[in-house]
């Protein structure tokens, strides 16, 4: 039973992360119907700026800062250079756009902080467990990450449904030549919902550092999986991306604590050992599958 | 189609864009097929390896081709198939060779049993992912298919009886009758052999009236659709053929390599894949042939002058793209649409 816990608080912990990260991806495709493969860039960029700035300063506050403003500014400077000319474009070239982007930033940040990875801390605040039922202790460090998970999703919300941004958003998202149409200026709309969707991303770097390992090519292995979360919760919907981050998170979390004993159950040991690590990595994309043929645009499409 | 001229194109008449294709592919053949004879005249042996890495990349260019320029199915895990094609190889070898048997069957070294059986399977997987992943269009499909990649990559890393992360040594190539595959100059000539076929294939097949129903179907699928053509199987088969030729590649990379490793299959081969065929022009076929040669150059290059190549090739794709849609080629070799 605690167990079970556990997995479902980790699978929030992990859809809270997938969450921050699809919800700015899906933005941008909604409105722009930019398909941007240097999102998961912008998460690394901002680890490592957490983690250098964590380093050097020894304060998380620094550290969340530089990491925040390091993923937003790249994200700008990305939008203002590349980005910005390419969202008319077939989405084939902005594929091969973002994925140089994707060689480039790789090379750069390896060249920047070098190749070993670094090592980051859990700071003391967030440090020890916390007790959340009799004899059930769990991390303070990924429950602050579900509570920033929530509240960014109800900040969000309310810059969606209750601000004039927000406003416009939701029409850009609609129909942007309407909204240019309008006389708003859609592109400089669209420079700060990019700003923002790298601010999240950084803000899911910086959090996420002390829990995973802070390396080169982390970027790419989430946006993959971020991906899933958009394609189940539906393209261009933050709902839609909230549904699917929840869903994966928990599938992954609760697959990688159960798939084992289930195979093992009924296989023999060496064959179910075999398969549950593979089961394990694939079963969200099996997730995906699924929802596909169901709902061919998503749970919330 | 080679007499009419078309208007507004080619060099004041002197070809037209099918006669300038088809010398460019000619021509392209001819030199290819020279390159054993230069390399043993000038007594550089890498050449022959450096041309067959080429040659294997163009069939699996010209393959991806099909469906990113002709289907406008832009597929972004087609590096499954070049992973699929190159274990089942591989395990099969590693079977007959060193293994018991595999679900009770010997398992063979012979490429006229091995080949056609990985085929079988690439064809099978294109079959299961074409069916899911067309339900849908647009950036969902690229999405898609690039988690279906990402599945088989996971798969292929998790087997551990198969070297799991670290790939799987052949410990021999497969045997043709008749033909030494070990010889490097012998296995440079079958897969030119098979690239040359396969690209004339191809070429066929676009200018059928299947090719031409798979055009319009890009062009426009609502004037298609009430022309009364269903556009699901059109596509399918399309995806399946490109996932076959695409399988022969990763079959002649695992004989050429003796080494098949889960990266075969991972997301970053099915973008350099997409790059090679854009950075040769979309939907001409040969071009992405002529990229094939550009960026395994380019790498080389760079690779071999700074070990952060890729900060240079990066933004070097992002210019390509910036620079306009023809690729390198497409604009000479004429692109037949827009």
């Amino acid at each position: 039973m605690a167990l079970l816990f556990e997995q479902l608080l980790n699978g929030l912990q992990f859809g809270a992360m997938l969450f921050m990260l699809a919800s700015g991806l899906t933005l941008i495709f909604g409105i722009m119907g930019v398909i941007n493969l240097t999102h998961g860039s912008f998460y690394m960029v901002g680890a490592y700026c957490g983690a250098f700035a964590l380093a050097h300063t020894n304060s998380f506050a620094a550290g969340a800062v530089a990491g925040l403003a390091g993923a937003a500014l790249y994200g700008l400077l990305v939008e203002f250079t590349v980005i910005r000319r390419l969202y008319k474009r077939d989405h084939l070239y902005q594929v091969l756009a973002t994925f140089g982007l994707i060689l480039f930033t790789n090379e750069a940040v390896s060249m920047i902080f070098g190749r070993q990875p670094p090592m980051v801390e859990i700071p003391d605040f967030l440090q020890g467990t916390v007790p959340l039922a009799p004899g059930f202790q769990y991390p303070l460090m990924r429950l602050a990450f579900i509570v920033v998970g929530a509240l960014v999703a109800l900040g969000l919300w309310f810059l969606i449904n209750r601000t004039r941004v927000g406003m416009l958003v939701r029409a850009g998202a609609d129909d942007r030549e309407m909204v240019d149409a309008l006389g708003i200026d859609i592109q400089k709309l669209y420079s700060v919902v990019f700003g923002l969707g790298a601010l999240l991303c950084g803000l899911a770097g910086v959090m996420a550092a002390p829990l995973l390992a802070v390396e080169i090519g982390m970027g790419e292995r989430v946006l993959i999986t971020t991906f899933v979360v958009i394609v189940i919760g539906g393209v261009g919907s933050v709902r839609g991306a909230m549904a699917g981050a929840l869903l994966v998170g928990m599938v992954d979390s609760l697959g990688r604590a159960y798939f084992p004993q289930l195979l093992g159950a009924m296989l023999s040991p060496e064959v179910a050992d075999m398969l549950a690590a593979g089961l394990v990595s694939a079963s969200v994309y099996v997730l995906m599958a699924l929802v596909l043929i169901f709902r061919p645009k998503g749970l919330l499409g | 189609m080679s007499g009419i001229a078309v208007p507004g194109r080619g060099a004041a008449g002197l070809f037209t864009q099918w006669n300038r294709r088809a010398v460019f592919g000619w021509v392209g053949l001819l030199l290819l097929a020279l390159v054993p004879v230069a390399s043993h005249a000038t007594d550089t042996p890498y050449l022959i390896n450096a041309m067959t890495r080429f040659v294997i990349y163009g069939l699996a260019a010209v393959s991806l081709d099909l469906v990113l320029g002709y289907g406008a199915l832009i597929s972004f895990g087609h590096a499954m198939f070049f992973g699929l094609g190159g274990y089942v190889v591989a395990i099969v070898t590693f079977h007959a060779v060193e293994a018991g048997p595999l679900f009770g069957w010997a398992g063979s070294t012979q490429a006229l049993v091995v080949w056609p059986i990985a085929l079988a399977c690439c064809a099978l997987l294109g079959w299961g992912v074409g069916y899911l992943a067309l339900r849908t269009s647009g950036v969902q499909f690229i999405m898609i298919t690039l988690a279906f990649g990402q599945m088989v990559y996971f798969i292929l890393v998790s087997l551990q009886v198969y070297g799991g992360d670290d790939g799987l040594m052949m410990s021999q190539r497969s045997q043709l009758p008749g033909i030494d595959l070990a010889d490097p100059v012998s296995f440079y000539y079958v897969s030119l052999a098979v690239l040359a076929l396969w690209t004339l294939f191809c070429v066929k097949l676009v200018n059928s009236r299947y090719g031409m129903v798979l055009q319009a179907l890009r062009q426009s699928e609502r004037r298609a659709v009430n022309l009364g053509v269903a556009p699901m199987p059109y596509r399918l088969s399309a995806f399946v053929i490109s996932a076959v030729g695409t399988g022969m590649a990763g079959i002649l990379w695992a004989n050429y390599a003796e080494l098949v490793t889960p990266d075969m299959a991972a997301w970053t081969k099915s973008g350099e894949l997409m790059a090679i065929v854009i950075l040769g022009g979309v939907g001409t076929l040969l071009g992405p042939i002529a990229g094939a040669a550009v960026f395994l150059g380019l790498e080389q290059a760079l690779s071999a002058w700074t070990e952060h190549w890729m900060f240079i090739m990066g933004p070097i794709l992002v210019l390509v793209v910036l620079a306009g849609k023809h690729g390198l080629f497409g604009h000479w070799l004429g692109k037949r649409h827009g």
